[in-house]
């Protein structure tokens, strides 16, 4: 006897909207972050120094299609400070978070693979710079390197490290212990060999996410410390030296010297955080196949 | 007896712990600021600098020991801190000690103000987000803790400063008291007056941490068997969450805002700045900027104290509060 034929539902030519999987969409979250980002740098370049000259027949010119953000009191074109100033901010905190993060690739491997008392050592110094505010560590850092922008960086380097270098550490301690180590030990692989074939695959994603998601935190903080006067100076735009500039006119009411690049700052560094986060999705083992 | 012997063996660590971090600090410090190019002479006289002799100069360096070599000084500015002599302030003309109790005290109105709302408010935002998980209410309170988390704190301060004191003129611009009174003339409403914005600053930031972190433990708690037995028993949701899942999620909530009072310090030091606020993070910043080495030293020491402080008592709290640990009978 033969089975009736069912008659499968048709599946509809054409979706309106394709349903998009989780990675599918973390790829263009990422994507597009990266874009804009390219966008910026490109930005700065086209709009070059013009407008930075001084126009004192423009002053003060509340934002208008012209101006989308604005003149400031010495008639300088806002929307050029801001692009600029960000690009400033942004390559100050990208050198000074890559730098600290080799600073806590070293460090965190030394501390999980030289052995107890190298590892005591280096989570004495650990706690050693976790152990005053964030801040005062900036200051103090800024200080002895007698300001200017390399001062930034440096500061900023030496206070973002531990936090990747626990976790470099952890991941190191467990991949020693785990069993396809010592199996692979025990088919009389090289070191080398190990080191490149099994801690190499699972350090990098682990380092990779830890220095996209230090952006965020390292620009902040570099904003942070030259707004507070630390470093730059008024001919170098950034976003930090625009808005202590725009500390003093604020007062009178010019409102967008300060709202407008401070509203840039924290969609760009937003975006980092969204690349960090969406590259975690994708990279991450355990939400990699969702 | 076994009790107080823990106890006394907690406390012998714990003071323990605080003098080799103190040690070290002051160690990393000390090397730090012998680094720096800034000269102290010039630094303290600025452009009179100009107008001083050799001898005078001489007798400048003398005064302050310069002409040691730097382990020398070191070894005497440890020795004078441990009988609590941090030496005088050069911007303020005052020992260390008392610049930095005067100020710490009207930062701690700031600082309190702060870490008192930005913990209440962001228990509750986190309690009402996780036990709504994925209503609009919780992706609107999570769109907000992520977005200030890229928020830096000094531009905060500046949009309130230009919306309520600039644009509605209802708040003060800046200080802790209103111009021409001294902080003992000051009435207790014009204090909280001029607090106002700077802890709303403070907390607009700080919510965000503290309301995340409680949304994942009230998920956490709403899915645990306890909570499923309870509704099987026939408890609504929101009966669950009030007599079982607070008592369970505040407790590791307390201990995180103990915990975070290194990045209360820092955030103090930012908006102090943004609305002259004469306390201890705005002494922090003209100290660094106008070279005073003693104050910034003396500082950066308390600093420690203050974060020590914070997570001895998160600690405590957890081995007090939580019948857990409490009634464990091996010692921690």
């Amino acid at each position: 006897m033969r089975a009736p034929s069912i008659s499968l539902p048709r599946v509809a030519a054409v979706t309106p909207i394709p349903r998009l999987t989780n990675r599918t969409r973390a790829w263009l979250a990422c994507l597009s972050c990266i874009t804009f980002l390219v966008m910026l740098f490109v930005a700065a370049a086209l709009l070059g120094r013009s407008g930075l000259d001084i126009d004192f027949l423009h002053r003060k010119l509340a934002p208008s299609l012209a101006y989308p953000f604005g003149t400031d009191w010495l008639g300088r074109d806002m929307l050029t400070r801001t692009v600029l100033g960000l690009c400033r901010s942004l390559a100050i905190g990208l050198l000074a978070a890559g730098c600290s993060s080799v600073i806590s690739i070293v460090l965190g491997i030394m501390a999980g693979t030289m052995g107890r008392r190298v590892d005591s050592v280096l989570s004495l110094l650990i706690d050693t710079v976790m152990a005053t505010p964030h801040l005062v560590l900036l200051i103090l850092v800024s200080f002895a390197c007698g300001g200017g922008p390399q001062g930034i960086i440096i500061a900023v380097a030496v206070s973002h490290w531990p936090r990747l270098a626990r976790i470099i550490r952890a991941e190191l301690l467990q991949l020693r212990e785990s069993e396809f180590i010592h199996l692979s030990r025990k088919l009389g692989k090289t070191p080398s060999w190990i080191a490149l074939h099994h801690l190499l695959p699972h350090l990098l994603p682990q380092f990779m996410i830890g220095l996209i998601l230090m952006f965020p935190h390292a620009i902040l903080h570099a904003a942070g410390l030259t707004f507070l006067g630390f470093g730059l100076t008024p001919h170098e735009p950034s976003i930090g030296m625009l808005l202590s500039e725009s500390m003093r006119h604020l007062s009178t009411g010019y409102w967008w010297l300060a709202i407008l690049p401070g509203l840039s700052l924290v969609f760009t560094v937003k975006l980092f955080d969204i690349l960090g986060n969406n590259l975690r999705t994708l990279l991450d083992p355990r939400t990699a196949q969702e | 007896m076994k009790t107080s012997a823990i106890i006394h063996s907690f406390w012998l660590q714990k003071v323990g712990r605080l003098m080799l971090t103190l040690a070290l600090v002051a160690t990393l410090a000390f090397t730090l600021v012998n680094l720096s190019p800034v000269d102290p002479v010039t630094a303290y006289l600025g452009m009179d600098r100009m107008q001083i002799g050799q001898e005078q100069e001489q007798l400048i360096v003398a005064r302050w020991g310069l002409d040691k070599g730097p382990v020398e000084r070191f070894f005497l500015w440890t020795g004078n801190a441990l009988k609590g002599d941090l030496g005088r302030s050069m911007i303020f003309n005052e020992p260390v000690t008392e610049v930095i109790a005067k100020r710490f005290l009207t930062s701690l109105n700031l600082m309190a103000c702060a870490w008192l709302l930005s913990g209440i408010f962001g228990f509750v935002l986190g309690v009402l987000s996780g036990l709504y998980k994925n209503s609009l209410l919780d992706r609107c309170i999570r769109l907000y803790a992520y977005t200030v988390a890229s928020t830096p704190s000094f531009w905060m301060g500046m949009v309130l400063l230009a919306i309520f004191s600039v644009q509605l003129g209802i708040t003060p611009i800046s200080g802790a008291y209103p111009p021409g009174t001294t902080s003992a003339d000051a009435t207790m409403w014009q204090h909280l007056h001029h607090l106002l914005l700077p802890a709303a600053t403070l907390s607009v930031i700080g919510i965000a941490q503290i309301a995340l972190h409680t949304r994942e433990k009230m998920i956490d708690a709403m899915n645990s068997n306890y909570a499923l037995f309870a509704m099987a028993q026939g408890d609504s949701r929101f009966g669950v969450a009030v007599h079982q899942a607070l008592r369970n999620i505040a407790l590791p909530a307390i201990t995180l805002q103990f915990a975070s009072l290194g990045e209360l310090f820092g955030g103090s030091v930012l908006a102090e700045q943004v609305f002259s606020y004469p306390g201890l993070g705005k002494a922090t910043v003209d100290a660094g900027i106008r070279g005073d080495v003693p104050l910034l030293l003396g500082i950066t020491l308390f600093s420690a104290i203050f974060v020590f402080g914070g997570n001895t008592v998160a600690d405590l709290l957890y081995t007090k509060l939580d019948p857990r640990i409490t009634n464990r009978s091996e010692p921690l």
